[in-house]
């Protein structure tokens, strides 16, 4: 009975707790594989613990350089996506131009389109173009477009909050159009940039099917991962997808702190908005 | 529109919400370019100059100050643009900010400030600029009623110490006449009338200033001679206004509150014009009683009648009752018809502001 009043009441946490334990456990299993011992070429069962692999990550030369290729994609991928993004979205959002409503819906289609689609037809494109030799150049063009798109999402939601009045402070207090986006608009939709930017960088080191058809010779670190699967992967996968994931998590708490201080600084007290009095007659 | 604003002069621009106001003054700004006419600034026309090229400040509504900077940051940020020195910046922010009294919150960020010292951020930050022309867009309004006194009468102050002219915008007809030198009452995008608040409040002009600023105690008339009207159904009054119209001519007849008696017909001084009329209510406001008085079917005259004693106030008359209101000769006024009472007729947008002429 009583046993039976206290799953009851915490029902929720439970089911939150269960929950987080579906999505947690291949994270989990891939961290703990990374201290395994394999006899064979194939890292699946349990053998016994060692770090040997943690103390030689970059053992193994294919796997490293793969890595760096990815890194270095993910890098450049950021900075394209995130200044193209944010412009784009500044131009949505502040602009009245012919198209304006056709482009703002245009720009989740990427999203929305199966990579398979979008990998097969960039390769024709590539190939019927004959400008860009596949490799690096042609995955970071592929790179930039797909994430362009949810740069444009997260800085838009940041902008359309935005008080235009700061704007036109700054401009009143004898600030340009340059000036005034320099001091007010950019650091105040930067938490948006930030996150945009980081997003880009793991949706690009993450990337796999647009990558495979468009990578020509190059090899990142999921397309190495494919290849090695046929042959047996190594312990070194796991210790790097582990520092990965580590790093991405680090990272997204730093996005998340800046934000909750982003928002701290420019919430106005409650008060303002409470107290705006209705007209009074002189009595 | 045609309106001169004098230097050093604190000039409000009063009315109801979408007369056209604040419109007015983000022209003087540079936010909005008048499609036609001129706007001057110490006889320079600056219709067609953006906002950061203007010799004007201005204290939003919002205040809209830079959340991601200090208060030194945002007061210092226009001298920063104006390229004046680190040195003079530091000296002028701290000066302007211990005159707001906010010297001890010089590094905190706006959001830690209650609405008032966020408000008197916002002043600091244009005046430390010295403009020609400070703009400031009903600035209390969003504060309570206690603070937006106090600050009122720190505005006030303030302006007579720079002696910068200040457009002031707002729909409080109450903040209008306790600290302008002028008053431009709009309405539908031109000026009622335009005077010091004295003349605005006793000596209204049109029924629409009559009835923005205080209570609408206006008598439908029609002018008897030059010195001389006959109030609608009641009786003929004497009135040195009467002159200004054509004999014939309709009008209003216009008493404040404050000016007017009430007593039963038969106390009633018989050397004041009065009108005869019956109690509707009486409401106790502490200092005063306010009694609506009906004189006529769609004529309702308010009356103040201050508490001076409490023995008189019991035996003010009560609802029902029938009553006579006097007022003296000189405290009545005649207003024509408002042109925006009236069926709309095609004004063309033809806006001149001019300011600052010394």
């Amino acid at each position: 009975m009583k046993a039976w009043r206290w799953l009851r009441e915490n029902a929720v946490m439970i089911a939150g707790i269960l929950a987080l334990l579906y999505m947690l456990t291949p994270i989990f299993v891939i961290a703990l594989f990374s201290f395994n011992d394999p006899t064979g070429r194939y890292n699946f069962e349990w053998v016994g613990f060692t770090t040997q692999y943690w103390a030689h990550p970059f053992a193994i030369t294919e796997l490293t350089d793969a890595l760096l290729v990815s890194i270095r994609l993910a890098f450049f991928t950021a900075i394209g996506a995130t200044i193209l993004g944010t412009l784009i979205a500044i131009a949505l959002v502040r602009y009245q131009f012919f198209g304006r409503r056709a482009a703002n819906l245009l720009i989740v289609i990427p999203m929305a389109t199966p990579e398979v689609v979008i990998g097969a037809s960039l390769l024709s494109f590539f190939l019927t173009l004959d400008v860009f030799k596949l490799g690096f150049q042609t995955l970071l063009i592929a790179h930039i477009m797909f994430s362009v798109s949810f740069v444009v999402i997260v800085v838009r939601s940041r902008l359309i909050g935005f008080d235009r009045r700061l704007e036109e402070a700054a401009q009143d207090l004898g600030a340009n159009a340059l000036t005034t986006f320099r001091k007010v608009t950019l650091p105040l939709i930067a938490p948006g940039v930030v996150s945009a930017a980081l997003l880009s960088f793991a949706l690009s080191i993450d990337d796999f099917v647009i990558s495979n058809f468009n990578s020509g010779s190059t090899v990142t670190f999921p397309l190495y991962i494919f290849g090695a699967n046929q042959r047996g992967i190594p312990v070194q996968v796991n210790v790097i997808a582990t520092m990965l994931f580590a790093v991405t998590v680090i990272a997204m708490l730093v996005v998340i702190i800046q934000q909750r201080r982003a928002e701290k600084a420019s919430a106005m007290r409650p008060e303002e908005i409470a107290n705006k009095p209705a007209m009074s007659l002189p009595v | 529109m045609d309106l001169d604003i004098a230097d050093g002069e604190f000039f409000t621009m009063l009315g109801p919400s979408g007369c056209g106001k604040t419109t007015t003054l983000r022209m003087i700004a540079g936010f909005e370019q008048p499609t036609t006419g001129k706007v001057l600034i110490d006889g320079t026309d600056v219709a067609g100059l953006p906002a950061y090229k203007r010799p004007t400040n201005t204290v939003f509504q919002s205040y809209a100050l830079f959340p991601h900077m200090t208060l030194e940051e945002n007061v210092g940020f226009g001298l920063k643009r104006k390229k004046v020195s680190k040195a003079e910046i530091k000296r002028r922010v701290a000066d302007e900010l211990e005159r707001v009294g906010l010297s001890r919150e010089a590094k905190r960020k706006p959001a830690q400030l209650s609405g008032g010292q966020q408000q008197r951020v916002a002043l600091a930050r244009a005046l430390v600029n010295l403009p020609k022309v400070l703009l400031l867009d009903e600035p209390l309004g969003a504060l309570d009623l206690k603070l937006r006194k106090g600050l009122q009468v720190q505005l006030k102050n303030i302006q007579r110490d720079v002696g910068i002219t200040f457009v002031y915008v707002t729909h409080d007809q109450e903040e209008a006449l306790t600290m302008s030198d002028r008053i431009a009452v709009m309405n539908a995008g031109h000026i009622e009338q335009c005077a010091d608040p004295e003349t605005v409040y006793d000596r209204p002009s049109t029924t629409f200033v009559a009835g923005f600023i205080g209570v609408s105690n206006l008598m439908p008339a029609v002018v008897k001679g030059s010195n001389e009207i006959e109030i609608a159904d009641g009786p003929t009054v004497p009135s040195k206004d009467a002159g200004q119209f054509s004999t014939g001519e309709k009008c209003f007849a216009v008493v404040r509150p404050e000016k007017l008696t009430v007593s039963l017909p038969e106390n009633a001084p018989g050397d004041q014009p009065g009108v005869d009329g019956i109690v509707e209510s009486s409401l106790y406001l502490g200092t005063s009683t306010q009694m609506a008085i009906r004189v006529a079917e769609d004529v309702q005259m308010t009356v103040l009648v201050p508490n001076a004693s409490e023995d008189a106030r019991q035996h003010l008359p009560g609802g029902g009752a029938k009553v006579r209101l006097n007022w003296l000769p000189e405290h009545m006024h005649l207003v024509a018809e408002s042109e925006a009472d009236q069926p709309a007729d095609d004004q063309t947008p033809t806006e001149t502001v001019t300011e600052g002429v010394n």
